[in-house]
């Protein structure tokens, strides 16, 4: 039976998707720190726009690595073992930038700030990165024997798919942050976010759409290519709305965009889940990857009463905190001092 | 070093420091979340504050559970590729759920936490930090549940050569993880008690040492007088309640977890016994059968013939209650059990490519017992430590005050660690007290075709170079040494700032909480009532 591995291949698809369409914003953002901010109190307001949503957009991470753990498991150790180096780089990345989220206001110091809004930063841009070359590679092959160990030494992986997946999540991270921004703000930081999405959507998809296009060329079908259509056009569309200054609904097309590449690529791929690039007949396939029946219809049965749960509750998070917010909205830095008497004042009777 | 090595070290260096953070996110976690209902429901003001601080700290060191929680998701495939091939059908399954019905919740329902102090109504509030505190339960349950199936493989067959799950509600009611998971969380209370404990008898010191409160005598009874200090921020009468209150909660907790820890600790103990005799033995440096429990053995407890070592100090009878529940049973010590294993599992590592150079070389059934026998009694030492000394404290502070002393304050800051060092001592010795296998053989499964378990020199990813390995070795361990460094830093700093850290109402406005909560519109100061929200978060 393929049915069911089959639908793990899709759900797996879907778990990768809400990554790069949710964290897709807030590595945005996070980038933006120090590309689009002017000034404190404007990277006050793009952190906290981020700031409620950003770690359960980051779940979406570990959910995708663990549920390809379970649902096939000889994928999740062959990708994972053969890209070691890239994915501790984004693992470092992944740590400093958390840490940098939560500890950049908790001491008010310039010198402070300015280290950790570059661990914001960069750390969003490394982490996108080297998510997005994971992501290409899966797509694009691996040199993998038989026993699914990669072959070549720590930097065998590397090639210009990698890069171009890469670029891919952070253009598309980019692009997709000013977006969110403009939906999320107010005043100038609103404006300035829109112009600048309209000015930087063509350039910052590109790289996503190469990738779309060379897997299509590779192994597409006509109804992968359908998709990618989709995904072209859907760009176009959120570049003409972006332009007639639909800030809403431009969001949503670009979402689209997303979501049509992202399922063309997988369906093009499929049934491979990983290629070897050395002997096709060790290509790890959506069926002599995956676990058995058993696991993949109890992980079934978890996923579908979880993930609904899961995508109520976030809205709901999303519109509890649907405010915009603006530089006016951000209190004035509180510096904590050590509450103690230097000289004996104390308001004691008696 | 070879890749097994290092990636050993660097699974057990990441795993310890993560679980510094683990322990006090669950218990500090459920702390706040008491403390916050008791707001709720009195509206007393040094309740809110309590949540606050406590809150902030807890906030700190959240994240630091977070960031290394995601080097925990991915090491396995990264590391240890051949252990993921084996073990995926049945081990992915809790790491997966973790995430899906745990890690979720958590997250989700943090951040409506933070940021919502004014967007949610004030039970609703008090419920989103209650489903974050479920969430780091739960998901302490499904880790727990993947590390058992390890140390006592079941609900599987053989396919293959590799396990499948047959039976997932074996594999969830593994009577090892029913155990361990409230043992762990009991052992995580003990980490918060002692945290709370330790702070607060700082801070009634430092009260003390201002001035601020004195020990009078009232209506004849010698008793706390407290006072009030209107130019520290903060510094107020409440300010005291917070931190006795805080105080004994902390105690009482200490104690209670101590408690807990016995009781499930016991309850291992005799599971231990079933399932992983040699760890049992390891556990006591016994070689020689019997029933007593070493309270002190010398020698070279590491020596391989097992000789060496002499018990000084036994107490007879005690390890056959520990194993089994009464006084007589014969625990078999190293000497006896060596050969077992080596006729159930062999003497050496199978000849087969998976082993790289280690192939045909001779097993190690006994774990390092140095180890093993030092770790088992640091985790009870430590824990009975700050029990006592929790107890010590209730008793210290009954005039409504600490002692003026500052050795002893700075002995209650220090004994914060002891806890800390109970949990890591309780999973080197439960980890390294498995090997030579990452997964342990199940003996009540000897030799029928279903036997599960995995040399842990096999588990290690054949593709991956010792040079990769040694890399993310060094640079995960400086960052997290670096990190280590911040956070407890930040940490002190937010202690020693007091309530107003938390609250900057308190520090900006006359001094006086708004006694409605968090400030409802009326927060001094000037700035709108939202903004005191976004001061709390980031
Ligand atoms: C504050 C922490 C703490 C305290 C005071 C104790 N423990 Fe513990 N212990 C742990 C924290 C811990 C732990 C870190 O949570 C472990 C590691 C793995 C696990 O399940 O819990 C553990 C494991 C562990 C094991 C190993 C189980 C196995 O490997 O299969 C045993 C037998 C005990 N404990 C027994 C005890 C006893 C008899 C205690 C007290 C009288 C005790 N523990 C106190
Ligand atoms: C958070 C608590 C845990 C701690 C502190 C911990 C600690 C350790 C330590 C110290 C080692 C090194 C053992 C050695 O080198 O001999 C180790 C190894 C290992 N542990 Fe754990 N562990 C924890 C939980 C887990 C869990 C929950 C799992 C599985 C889900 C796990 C899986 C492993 C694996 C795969 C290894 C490597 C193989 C080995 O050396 O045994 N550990 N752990
Ligand atoms: C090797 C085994 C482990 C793995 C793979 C693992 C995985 C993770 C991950 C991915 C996170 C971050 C979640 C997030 O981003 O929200 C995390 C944090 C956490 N883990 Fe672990 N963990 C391990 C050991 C443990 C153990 C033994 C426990 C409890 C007994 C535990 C309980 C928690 C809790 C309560 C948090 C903090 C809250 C949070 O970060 O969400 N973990 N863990």
């Amino acid at each position: 039976m393929e049915t069911l591995p089959t639908v793990w291949f899709c759900a797996i698809a879907v778990l990768w998707l809400g990554y790069l369409f949710l964290e897709g914003f807030d590595l945005g953002v996070g980038m933006h720190m120090k590309l689009f901010a002017r000034g404190e109190a404007e990277r006050r307001v793009l952190l906290n726009t981020i700031g409620p949503v950003w770690d359960g957009n980051e779940v979406w991470l570990l959910t995708a690595g663990g549920a390809t753990f379970a649902a096939f498991p000889l994928w999740y150790a062959s990708l994972f073992s053969a890209l070691y180096l890239p994915l501790t780089l984004a693992l470092v990345a992944l740590i400093l930038r958390a840490v940098a989220i939560e500890y950049r206001g908790k001491v008010h110091t310039d010198r402070w700030r300015a280290g950790w809004d570059w661990a914001i930063a960069l750390g969003s841009a490394t982490a996108a990165f080297c998510v997005g070359a994971l992501l290409a590679l899966t797509t694009t092959g691996l040199p993998l024997d038989a026993n699914g160990d990669r072959v070549g030494g720590p930097f065998a992986w590397f090639s210009g798919y990698a890069v171009l997946g890469g670029l891919a999540a952070v253009g598309f991270a980019l692009v997709h942050g000013l977006a969110f921004l403009a939906l999320k703000t107010d005043g100038g930081i609103r404006t300035r976010a829109h112009a600048a999405f309209v000015r930087w959507l063509p350039v910052g998809i590109l790289p996503l759409a190469g990738w779309v296009v060379a897997v299509q060329t590779a192994t597409g079908e006509w109804w992968s290519w359908a998709l990618a259509a989709g995904a072209v056009a859907a760009a176009a569309v959120a570049y003409s709305l972006g332009r007639a200054g639909s800030e809403g609904r431009a969001f949503i097309a670009l979402g689209t965009f997303l979501t049509l590449g992202v399922a063309a690529v997988f369906s093009a791929v499929y049934p491979a889940v990983l290629p070897s690039t050395i002997d096709p007949a060790y290509t790890l396939t959506v069926m002599n990857a995956s676990s058995s029946d058993y696991t993949l219809g109890l992980m079934s049965v978890v996923a579908l009463i979880g993930l609904p749960l899961i995508l109520a509750y976030q809205s709901w998070t999303y519109w509890v905190f649907r405010r915009r917010l603006t530089v006016g909205s951000i209190p004035t830095a509180h510096t904590v001092v050590p509450a103690t008497v230097r000289r004996l004042v104390t308001g004691r009777e008696g | 070093m070879d890749a097994v090595e290092l990636a050993r070290w660097q699974f057990g260096i990441t795993t310890v420091y993560h679980f510094m953070m683990v322990p006090l996110t669950i218990g500090l976690g459920l702390v706040v979340a008491i403390m916050q209902t008791m707001w709720h429901r009195t509206g007393r003001p040094e309740y809110l504050r309590m949540t606050k601080f406590w809150g902030k700290l807890f906030l700190i060191n959240f994240i630091m559970g977070v960031a290394t929680g995601i080097v925990q998701e991915f090491q396995f495939g990264m590391a240890w590729s051949e252990y993921s091939r084996f073990v995926g059908d049945v081990f992915g399954a809790p790491l997966a759920m973790e995430a899906l019905l745990a890690f979720f919740v958590e997250s989700t329902f943090l951040g409506l936490w933070i940021f919502g102090w004014k967007q949610l109504r004030p039970g609703l509030h008090l419920a989103a930090l209650w489903a974050a505190v479920v969430g780091s339960v739960v998901s302490a349950y499904f880790i727990i549940v993947a590390n058992s199936w390890m140390q006592h493989p079941v609900g599987v067959t053989v396919v293959d050569g590799r396990p499948v799950m047959t039976d997932a509600w074996a594999v969830f009611t593994n009577n090892t993880a029913l155990v361990a998971f409230p043992h762990t969380l009991m052992g995580a209370l003990g980490v918060a008690g002692a945290f709370l404990l330790g702070i607060s008898w700082y801070h009634l010191w430092q009260r003390r040492h201002d001035g601020i409160d004195t020990v009078g005598t009232v209506a004849g009874r010698t008793r706390v007088v407290v006072g009030e200090a209107p130019g520290v921020p903060g510094r107020d009468r409440a300010d005291h309640a917070v931190w006795l209150k805080s105080l004994r909660i902390g105690a009482v907790v200490a104690m209670v977890s101590f408690a807990g820890t016995s009781v499930t600790g016991d309850l291992q103990g005799k599971l231990m016994f079933e399932q992983q005799p040699m760890k049992m033995a390891a556990a006591e440096a016994a070689c020689h059968d019997g029933t007593g429990f070493s309270v002190l053995s010398v020698g070279n407890i590491g020596s391989k013939d097992c000789d060496d070592v002499v018990a000084v100090w036994e107490v007879p009878g005690v390890l056959s209650f520990l194993a089994k529940g009464d006084f007589t049973t014969e625990v078999k010590g190293v000497n006896t059990l060596l050969p077992e294993y080596e006729a159930a599992y062999g003497e050496t590592l199978p000849d087969r490519p998976l082993y790289g150079e280690r192939a045909g070389t001779e097993i190690q059934y006994v774990p390092v017992m140095e180890v093993t026998y030092w770790g088992f009694r640091m985790m009870i030492g430590f824990g009975a430590l700050a029990a006592a000394a929790a107890a010590a404290a209730l008793w210290a502070t009954r005039r409504g005050t600490v002692p003026a002393s500052r050795g002893l304050m700075r002995l209650a800051v220090v004994g914060i660690l002891a806890p800390f060092g109970a949990n890591a001592a309780g999973w080197i010795f439960t980890e390294m007290g498995r090997q030579p296998f990452v997964v342990a053989p199940n003996p009540a499964m000897a030799g029928s075709v279903d036997q599960v378990f995995m040399f842990t020199a096999a588990a290690v990813s054949p593709g991956v170079e010792a040079g990769e390995i040694l890399a993310s070795l060094i640079v995960l361990t400086s960052v997290y040494a670096a990190l280590m460094v911040v956070e407890v830093r930040l940490l002190w700093m937010y202690v020693r700032g007091g309530v107003a850290s938390a609250m900057p109402e308190l520090a900006r406005g006359a001094g006086t909480p708004p006694s409605d909560g968090a400030g409802s519109g009326t927060a001094a100061g000037g700035t709108k009532p939202a903004d005191d929200v976004l001061a709390f978060a980031y």
